[in-house]
């Protein structure tokens, strides 16, 4: 618990806090950008390089992109910015947030993970990484590849027939 | 003697740090890396932009600046005086900011395009012993935080509220996004080949001798020159330089993401774009041209940085060139130049590599020529064949005037 935690933390939450309460939607995005950065720096601090950086890569490199993209694309964005962020429900969702939290913080203390001695912090370098990768979760990662190709086909097929339609 | 003059930085880095007591000697340290990268690049960009315009100038048929130099004396330095004068006149310039420009957005902007770009000269090895972090995952962290940019370019678009730099920041982000991958892909064959995502350490791999004089580089075999090329051409589109400058088209879109910026955030924007492309450029020489290495073994006598300033320097000129010789692309050729072009070859070139790693071991004819031949023909053979398809889906030019 150093002070560099501290700060990531907090741009952590201020990012997503700026990301629920900010009008406008392209601001929402910029500061979950933040948010994510942040948890890239958490992710730095604890040793897991490749974590941090990939987090970075994908998150602010690419979705990001995509989430700015499709604000820009949906022309109504500027009206959903004007609908106020304090509503009715505000009480009632505070209300679950809070249970949910008591809920989830008791379990948590009752647990029996917090006794266990703490373990040395496990050193995954990048290169123990890709060989287990590449050796023992081959499958997953094969599967997991055939998934991502099968989406791309099928998004590609669905923009094809729009612009048959037309 | 050599290696003293080769290694010169770092003593005097070493030299300087033990001046401080041992509490703050890691702050020292860090900050004796960061001010060389501070002040060296943007440095070479002055440099870089006198030589771009005298160098378009003599393409043009023209002198280009060779009047500033050191001023209240006739000492005219070639004209090498202009980028300060203009550097001075950029700061002294009026700030305008539109006024519904998105206040904060607008701002930040510029910020958000440097600081990634120059977090990226952390892990670029510029001579023996010099690189200001030694990352076991480089090339992952290089790749990370040049991707910030383009989140930069979305927001000095969207933020000026205008229809052209909303456009520039979209052509942008589109050609980013799309050479990016080739660019990484391109880049993956190196790291197979030296087993490790650390940059020194890429290096390292490249050293010694074919023959007794022939340096081991990368670009020295089949897989290498492929991927050394389109590394160059992802390269160039990702840092927006002619023939790839679509998104600050002056001709279509006045300036682009940066049309509202002007004073010393625009200087901000063309200093990035300098920054960039020699940080991409560096990254370049490090995995394709051996980095600091010399390329001949009687050559060695001269210092490792300054070999990697030499290579940079030839980039730098090879740009220049290519931006004064080559017209710009239209968006529909630039995207299908970069999914069904260089995306496949770079996808081969993994191929190529994967045969020449492992036919070290085969009973190739003719030896190492033989698995030269063999390679060399694994990416020639498919890019004769995407060559010709990739032809025939430009329509053929129509001659109305001209006969």
């Amino acid at each position: 618990m150093s002070l560099v935690f501290f700060i990531l933390a907090a741009v952590t939450l201020a990012g997503a806090a700026g990301a629920m309460s900010l009008r406008r939607p392209v601001h929402c995005a910029l500061s979950l950008v933040l948010s994510l950065v942040g948890l890239a720096g958490l992710f730095l601090r604890l040793g897991a390089q490749f974590v941090g950086f990939a987090q970075v890569l994908v998150y602010v490199g690419a979705v990001a992109i995509l989430v700015v993209f499709a604000i820009l694309l949906t022309n109504n964005a500027e009206i959903i910015g004007r609908s106020s962020t304090v509503s009715s429900g505000w009480l009632a969702g505070l209300g679950i947030a809070v249970a949910v939290f008591v809920s989830l913080a008791a379990a948590m203390a009752r647990s029996s993970a917090l006794n266990r001695p703490a373990s040395p912090p496990p050193t995954a370098s990048v290169r123990d990484l890709g060989t287990r990768l590449m050796g023992e979760y081959i499958l997953p990662l094969e599967v997991l590849g055939l998934l991502l190709t099968a989406t791309m086909i099928g998004a590609v097929v669905i923009a094809l027939h729009e612009r048959r339609a037309k | 003697m050599a290696d003293a003059v080769d290694q010169i930085f770092v003593t005097l880095k070493h030299w300087l740090v033990g001046f401080f007591p041992e509490a703050l000697q890691p702050v020292v340290s860090a900050l004796l890396s960061i001010i060389p990268i501070l002040s060296v690049f943007p440095f070479l960009f002055g440099i870089a932009t006198v030589l771009e315009r005298k160098g378009l100038g003599r393409i043009q048929n023209r002198y280009g600046p060779n009047r500033v130099g050191i001023p209240l004396t006739n000492i005219r330095l070639c004209g090498f005086g202009q980028f300060v004068a203009d550097g001075l006149k950029i700061l002294t310039k009026e700030d305008v900011v539109p006024r519904s420009a998105d206040k904060l957005v607008h701002f930040l902007a510029p910020v958000m395009l440097v600081v990634p770009i120059l977090l990226a000269y952390a892990v670029l090895p510029v001579g023996r012993n010099m690189v200001p972090v030694d990352l076991d995952a480089g090339i992952l962290f290089f790749f990370a935080v040049g991707s910030a940019t383009e989140l930069a370019v979305f927001m000095a678009g969207w933020s000026s509220h205008n229809k052209y730099s909303l456009l520039g920041a979209m052509r942008a982000i589109a050609q980013m996004i799309s050479y990016e991958l080739p660019l990484v892909v391109s880049s993956v064959t190196v790291v197979m080949m030296a087993g490790t995502l650390s940059l020194p350490q890429i290096v390292a791999a490249q050293s010694g001798w074919l023959w007794g004089w022939l340096p081991a580089w990368n670009v020295f075999t089949p897989w290498g020159c492929t991927g050394f090329i389109l590394f160059v051409i992802a390269a160039i589109a990702e840092s927006n330089r002619t023939p790839f400058d679509l998104p600050e088209a002056e001709s279509e879109i006045i300036a682009g993401y940066f049309t509202e910026y002007s004073g010393f955030k625009f200087a901000l924007f063309f200093l990035g774009e300098y920054l960039g492309m020699f940080a991409v450029s560096g990254l370049a020489i490090t995995l394709f041209l051996g980095g600091w290495q010399a390329p001949l073994p009687w050559l060695t006598f001269i210092p490792s940085w300054a070999w990697f300033f030499l290579k940079l320097f030839g980039f730098i000129a090879f740009y220049i060139w290519l931006r004064g010789t080559l017209p710009r692309l239209r968006t529909d050729q630039l995207m299908n130049f970069a999914w069904k072009f260089l995306l496949p070859m770079t996808l081969i070139n993994i191929v190529a590599a994967a045969v020449w790693f492992y036919s070290r071991h085969w009973a190739v004819p003719g030896g190492l020529a033989g698995r030269w031949i063999l390679c060399a023909a694994l990416v020639a053979v498919p890019y004769l064949l995407f060559g010709r398809a990739f032809e025939r889906t430009v329509p053929k030019r129509v001659y109305r005037y001209a006969t």
